[in-house]
């Protein structure tokens, strides 16, 4: 079962009251499962539908399958420049 | 080279510098930088936060396909983190090409990608002490 490490940024971490988190799937589970998992808390209706996923800090759709070890990133709208 | 993200004061003399070169006779220089507008109230600095681990990469491919597309430009780029008070840069983009055709058009290209891809959030923080997160744009795929 693959243990994804997940992180959270800006209001998103602040809603969540931390900024990683671990979480175990199925084998076979995509990123759009892992963010399924994530939104199951009770801080998560911050979350819009459809945030950015980033996997292995790469921007990823949500079909992405997961392997041991991955890190996922749900990225917040952005404000960079 | 310059790294991608500072937590200090951005020398904008050095990224100049660093795309300086004989055969590149346009060169532009962008600054973004922290304002205040009445219509954001009493906006003091802005606190940046970014993905750090990813920051650095995509900084690094935006920067990379500027140079595929317009080859022959030199190309210096850093986002500063942290508080960066009104009137500082939070952003400097050095580029330069054989003509200012291509340095306008990779200066452009960068800025654009770097709003709309690089993975930093901004928090405003006003006169009176609060704070609070400023609205972004969902963040872009890969283009």
């Amino acid at each position: 079962m693959p243990e994804i490490r997940v992180r959270l940024f800006a209001s998103y971490a602040e809603a969540a009251g931390t900024d990683e988190l671990s979480v175990t799937l199925p084998a076979g589970a995509t990123a759009a499962d892992c963010l399924a998992a994530v939104r199951s808390a009770s801080w998560a209706s911050r979350v819009p539908p459809g945030p950015a996923l980033a996997v292995n800090r790469r921007y990823a759709k949500g079909d992405v399958v997961l392997q041991d070890g991955d890190e996922v990133a749900v990225i917040p709208p952005v404000a960079g420049g | 080279m310059q790294a991608w993200l500072t937590e200090r004061a951005i020398d904008v003399a050095a990224l100049l510098a660093a795309v300086t070169a004989d055969g590149n006779g346009g060169t532009v220089v962008f600054l973004g930088t922290v304002r205040r507008s009445k219509e954001d109230g009493d906006v003091e600095a802005i606190e940046y936060s970014a993905y750090r681990e990813m920051a650095e990469p995509e900084l690094a491919r935006i920067v990379q396909e500027a140079l595929a597309k317009w080859p022959g430009a030199r190309i210096a780029l850093q986002h500063r983190l942290g508080v960066v008070p009104t009137g500082e840069a939070s952003l400097v983009i050095a580029v330069s090409a054989p003509h200012r055709a291509d340095a306008y058009a990779a200066s452009r290209f960068a800025i654009e990608e770097t709003k709309r891809r690089a993975p930093i959030w901004k928090k405003e923080r006003l006169a009176s002490g609060a704070a609070r997160w400023v609205e972004g744009r969902p963040a872009g795929g890969e283009p």
